[in-house]
């Protein structure tokens, strides 16, 4: 039996396709599944860098396309995760048509073979990259920002993804609950009404992020880590469970000074 | 009688300064910096076109507030569907100013190269700056945002994704251009402890000439919201940096805008404590 | 200057101005992204106005626009002339009185030779 094939996507970039990505794969594999996690981003690869891997590439994306090597010469094993997460980086001096879509849809299919699940890091925007990105893809999951020009661009995104009649799940990220409270900021409620996608997971907007991100570490490995039980939360949620959204505009003063960041 | 006067010298067709605003990684606030910038070169009396190149995916218009007042876009001028004084819209805050929309229904491809660059060439004439608001990526969109500019911003957040990114696109831009850099969304207290990079270690890949440092602004969410350019304001740390970017732009010898990393005090630490960002 | 007095005397939370913008944004990005639907939809609109006026086919405009805070159709319609007749009435299923009707139908058949509309009479 095949595993799932989940792009992550947005339109709109910066957002947090590729950190959602990696934490998300890393969850999913500390959980116990076997991950694989392909970088689309041609000519643009960030997928190795956050996850401290970029030294140990060797083969790309693209070789794979070309017949230049097996898809399992290509794939990187992040260590720190047993058997259970592999990535596929993107090339570097290459650009999107260095690969059609029925190709990356053909590497997409031949991953999933060998994994639970996978998933796919879409580059930003809706042109060819995106496309090649969807091709293999079985499920999508729209990361947005509660601003207004993250929202305007998932919408389309849901839109695009929709005609591919994909089943869409929504993630918002970094939403920063203090700005919610005083108005300064759309709520989750808000985001969903105007999206009118299933949402599973909500994270909040933390610091962490870029600390992890410059170490080259997953938020789930980190014991201390406030995002790793968010992450937890929409891994089970993808698995079939329901898990409750924590409502952070609940959370109030003493929920933020103690640390205790539920997950969400 | 012979006219004994000499001939007026022909007057120089104007041409103004087009400027491209790229960064190969999204988010970091391009288009942001196209409309601020923009009004802040408008506040100092010149007149400016902004033209959002993300054809599908614009944004430029409902930064500046403007989305409800777009009828025609880009495509349509270089189609010839409608004349290109028709598209331009007028900022409702700043006469200067003017934007010509992206196309929200098109693909990349669809833009002739040429005609983009002939297009820009157009508004060259008729203003003093012509900012080109650039697609993340380096694909197609990038491509065309690029054509018809001569002058080059590129806009970087202290992270290494996208430190990068701009080095990749700076790469690309070639020897055509000179980019300068406008590093945003620092956090000051983070450098200082360590968890973000400094100006100091993106410049270091980059080597590029600093146009400005940006801190993280909190506020631009709300005047994201309003679609009220945060440069239109006068005061604050933020608007104050943009307006001296332009100064800058415009030629006049000023410092470019930086932030202070300063050392944590009791208060910043306790701040920091309390889960705000600043 | 009633936008400064609104805004000075209740300022919205930005949150609420940007929902507003979106809602209106997107309903403007989903029409341009349907011109197909936006063609059918113009087509059966004119077939529907048909029926009481006729019209210029060739110069209707119909087009969207936002007004202060909604989005409005604007229609141009040309109209040639007016329809002597109302369109006809789908059947009514309800029963009425018959016999002042069947009285005027053969009254309306025997001068003016015009359709009649009235549906034959059930017996009582």
């Amino acid at each position: 039996m095949s595993g799932r094939r989940i792009v992550i996507t947005s339109g709109k970039g910066g957002v947090g396709k590729t950190t959602t990505t990696a934490n998300l794969g890393a969850t999913l594999a500390k959980r116990g599944h076997r991950v694989i996690l392909i970088d689309a981003d041609i000519g643009l690869r960030n997928l190795d860098l956050v996850l401290g891997l970029e030294k140990r590439i060797v083969f790309d994306v693209v070789e794979v396309a070309e017949g230049r090597c097996q898809l399992r010469q290509a794939l990187i094993k992040d260590k720190r995760f047993g058997e259970n997460l592999s990535i596929l980086p993107a090339a570097q001096t290459r650009d999107k048509d260095a690969i059609t879509e029925e190709q990356f849809a053909t590497i997409v299919q031949q991953a999933a073979e060998i994994a639970d699940y996978v998933l796919i890091d879409c580059p930003a925007g809706i042109e060819a990259g995106f496309r090649n990105a969807v091709a293999g893809a079985g499920e999508a999951i729209v990361v947005t920002t509660p601003e207004v020009s993250a929202i305007r661009d998932a919408d389309r995104v849901i839109g695009k993804v929709a005609e591919k009649r994909l089943p869409v799940r929504l993630i918002v990220n970094r939403l920063r609950p203090e700005m919610v409270r005083t108005g300064d900021m759309l709520s989750v409620d808000d985001v969903c009404e105007i999206l009118s996608a299933e949402l599973v997971g909500v994270v909040p907007d933390d610091e962490e992020i870029i600390d992890t991100t410059n170490k080259g570490e997953p938020v789930t490995l980190s014991e201390a880590s406030k995002l790793r039980g968010v992450y937890d939360k929409i891994a089970r949620r993808l698995e079939g469970e329901l898990v409750p959204f924590t409502n952070f505009d609940s959370q109030g003063f003493f929920g933020r000074l103690f640390g205790a960041l539920k997950a969400g | 009688m012979h006219d004994l006067q000499p001939e007026p010298a022909a007057v120089p067709a104007k041409r103004g300064r087009a400027i491209v605003v790229t960064s190969g990684k999204g988010g970091v606030g391009k288009t942001t910096t196209t409309a601020n910038l923009g009004h802040a070169l408008a506040a100092r009396g010149a007149t400016v076109a902004l033209v959002d190149a993300d054809v599908g995916l614009r944004n430029l218009d409902i930064v500046l507030g403007l989305e409800s007042r777009v009828k025609h876009h880009v495509l349509d001028v270089l189609e010839e569907l409608v004349d290109l004084d028709d598209a331009l819209v007028r900022d409702k805050n700043n006469e200067n100013l003017v934007l010509l929309a992206a196309a929200q229904t098109r693909e990349k491809d669809e833009v002739d190269t040429e005609k983009m660059k002939a297009l820009i060439e157009r508004l060259r004439e008729k203003f003093d700056y012509v900012l080109i608001d650039c697609p993340a990526g380096i694909e197609m969109g990038f491509k065309n945002a690029v054509a018809g500019a001569d002058e080059a911003i590129v806009v970087c957040t202290p992270e290494v994704s996208a430190v990068r990114d701009v080095d990749r696109v700076v790469g690309l831009l070639g020897n055509k251009f000179r980019p300068q850099l406008i590093v945003n969304r620092l956090r000051p207290a983070l450098v200082k402890k360590g968890k973000m990079l400094s100006v100091e270690d993106v410049n270091a890949i980059l080597r590029l000439p600093l146009l400005g440092v940006i801190a993280d602004e909190p506020e631009i969410i709300v005047t994201t919201n309003r679609g009220e350019p945060i440069a239109l304001r006068r005061d604050g740390a933020t608007a104050s940096a943009y307006h001296a970017i332009a100064a800058k732009v415009a030629g006049e010898d000023v410092a470019a805008p930086t932030v202070e990393v300063k050392d944590e005090t009791f208060f910043s630490k306790l701040g920091a404590f309390f889960g705000g960002s600043k | 200057m009633i936008e400064f007095i609104k805004k000075f005397f209740a300022p919205q939370p930005s949150s609420q101005t940007a929902k507003e913008r979106l809602r209106l944004v997107l309903m403007t990005d989903h029409l341009s992204l349907a011109p197909e639907m936006i063609e059918q939809m113009k087509r059966d609109f004119i077939d529907v106005i048909s029926k009481y006026v006729e019209v210029d086919r060739e110069k209707i405009e119909v087009s969207f626009e936002q007004q202060d805070k909604a989005l409005v159709m604007l229609s141009n319609v040309p109209i040639l002339a007016v329809n002597r007749t109302k369109p006809e009435e789908p059947p009514k299923s309800d029963s009425t009185p018959s016999l002042p009707r069947r009285k005027r139908r053969k009254k309306a058949a025997a001068s003016t030779g015009a359709p009649s509309n009235a549906s034959p009479a059930p017996a009582v």
